[in-house]
């Protein structure tokens, strides 16, 4: 068959291409492949399904019928495992060939687990899909597990951790960098976040790795425990390995389009191959901060990457602004906001704004470039952080707000009024 | 397309607006029960901006291209297609603060008691939005405006 627009995975990019084609085309043919059964049901909240705060039902950010109403053949269970450039094809496992005018890579990324002796053993998980929370709280509940460890204290990592807590087991989490959410937070921050999820029973080892997975007494197979870099052993039901994600880029491996470490994209997130698209998590697209093209595996930017796609795939010209690495935690009842440059290295043209409020656990900091804010951590007062996003965002020069910008009660009065009209906050 | 407008001139600070829309968003629909006994608190969705001498009240902008709808992780979020507005489905909402970070002004509180965000909606359940209604110097006005 020939679709005018085929897309290789139905999660956020996917979904959102398939939004943006409809809204400038409603009868060409999209035919969307994903391996997987469900598809509208948002992965940041496989957390909340395992600590059983939303069922399935309430993971799905779009309605059942969503794929219908958009006109959108799916071809769901389906892994497509060749690209053909010539031909414009794509085939898929069960040997069905697709042709297709446009085509959108949005196949997202794989969890990293790095080579571990016992990584086989039963209890080990990795944290990406729903068929991954489901996996691990069926077997929490068929072995009743007690105890976990947690590889790796980035936002997944921490995420799984706050959903196993609240399901009552002891975690130990266990990070190879010095301070836990060091991509989100520098040291100050980390500290203070570290401590407040201490206090919920969370065992933190830092600086260390697991090197190999231990099974039990009674069953050499299933996990029992971790021995660590170091040495040192930690007894545990379950093991996650939430490290991060590699992007699945087989399907163009030995083609023309380009690759880094993911797919190379350019505003219109086509591929050096014209006529292939790609976002999301596999894709390589632009950071407005860092002002260069880089993996953002984050989920409200492989949506709009996928709108992007969509509209320039459907002949409407879209350039994509970018995005940064940009991510609000709500876990263990500290809210946090961190964006951009939040933990740079020393670097004398950077001017760092912060204010700590210990009494009440707040931190807040900027980062500022020429007079720009480049980055940003907020914990425990997040609630105007939109306003410093929006001045991070539309590049707004602050030199005369600084004094104002970390203030308690910093609002958009505080704002000079030329600002205020442009957003249309004041007639 | 109807949105509240703020008047700078007119706003003389005095938060009626918060009031009346924290008394719009509670069960009891009592000025006095809303604010000492309801449980959960009932909380504004309007927000009034001071820095003296300048005030105006902001509330969600139900923006044509809304950041929070495209950075939504749940669904909560959503563009009503028939009126434009932002509606925000508190059953959905997982409370992940991501349309707090994004949105541009601010306009998406926290309820800290329900784990949930909660904005403007328009007070569709009555004539006038209750900030518009009550306040009282016409600082709030609701307008037809272009898309």
């Amino acid at each position: 068959m020939t679709a005018k627009y085929l897309i290789v995975g139905a999660s956020a990019a996917g979904t959102g291409a398939v939004e943006a084609i409809r809204e400038m085309d409603p009868i060409g043919t999209i035919v969307v492949v994903s391996e997987e059964q469900c598809t509208q049901y948002s992965r940041p909240m496989i957390s909340d399904f395992v600590s059983g705060k939303a069922d399935v039902q309430k993971m799905k950010c779009r309605n059942d019928s969503f794929w219908k109403e958009n006109n959108a053949e799916m071809r769901l269970g389906k892994k497509a495992v060749a690209l053909n450039l010539n031909e414009k094809t794509v085939t898929l496992e069960d040997g069905e060939k697709i042709a297709y005018e446009k085509l959108l890579l949005a196949t997202g990324g794989k969890p990293f687990v790095p080579k571990m002796e016992g990584q086989d053993k039963d209890g080990v998980f990795t944290f990406t899909t729903l068929a991954d929370a489901q996996r691990l709280t069926e077997k929490i509940d068929s072995i009743q597990a007690k105890s976990a460890v947690v590889i790796g204290a980035g936002l997944i990592g921490i995420s799984v951790t706050d959903a196993l807590v609240k399901r009552g087991l002891r975690v130990t989490v266990v990070e190879l960098q010095e301070k836990i959410l060091s991509l989100l937070l520098d040291a100050q921050a980390s500290d203070l976040v570290e401590k407040l999820i201490r206090k919920t029973g969370v065992n933190f080892v830092t600086g260390q790795s697991v090197q190999k997975i231990v099974g039990r007494k009674e069953n050499e197979d299933a996990v029992g425990g971790v021995i660590l870099t170091k040495g040192d052993q930690l007894p545990c039901d379950i093991v996650i390995v939430a490290i991060g994600v590699i992007p699945r880029i087989e399907l163009v491996a030995g083609t023309p389009v380009k690759t880094n470490r993911g797919i190379v994209v350019d505003e219109h997130m086509q591929t050096s191959v014209p006529d292939v698209y790609a976002s999301g998590d596999v894709a390589e697209a632009y950071d407005y901060i860092l002002n260069q093209n880089r993996l953002l595996p984050l989920w409200p930017l492989a949506v709009l990457e996928g709108k992007i796609a969509g509209y320039n795939m459907a002949g409407l010209k879209t350039g994509y602004e970018g995005g940064t690495n940009m991510s609000s935690l709500k876990y263990f009842g500290v809210p946090i906001v961190s964006i951009g440059l939040a933990n740079p290295k020393d670097d004398p043209t950077l001017e760092i704004l912060v204010k700590q409020d210990v009494n009440r656990d707040v931190y807040k900091k900027l980062v500022l470039k020429n007079n720009f804010i480049v980055g940003m951590t907020l914990v425990n007062r997040i609630e105007r952080a939109g306003i410093l996003y929006n001045l991070i965002k539309n590049k707004v020069n602050v030199k005369k707000l600084k004094k104002d910008l970390l203030r308690d009660d910093f609002n958009l009065a505080v704002l000079p009024v030329g600002l205020q009209r442009k957003m249309c906050v004041i007639q | 397309m109807k949105r509240i407008i703020a008047i700078q001139e007119n706003c003389i600070g005095c938060g009626l607006c918060e009031v009346y829309c924290t008394v719009a968003h509670s069960k009891s629909k009592d000025i006095i029960k809303a604010y000492n006994s309801e449980l959960p608190k009932p909380i504004s969705r309007v927000i009034l901006e001071v820095n003296k001498p300048i005030s105006f009240a902001i509330q969600c902008r139900h923006c044509e291209n809304a950041p929070c709808v495209t950075a939504c992780l749940s669904g909560a979020m959503q563009k009503d297609q028939n009126t434009g507005l932002i509606t925000h489905n508190k059953e959905k909402c997982i409370g992940c603060w991501t349309c707090v970070m994004v949105c541009p002004y601010g306009a998406i509180k926290m309820d800290q008691q329900g784990k949930v965000v909660a904005k403007c909606d328009f007070c569709l359940d009555l004539n006038e939005p209750a900030c518009v209604a009550n306040c009282p110097n016409q600082a709030l006005v609701v307008k037809e405006v272009k898309p």
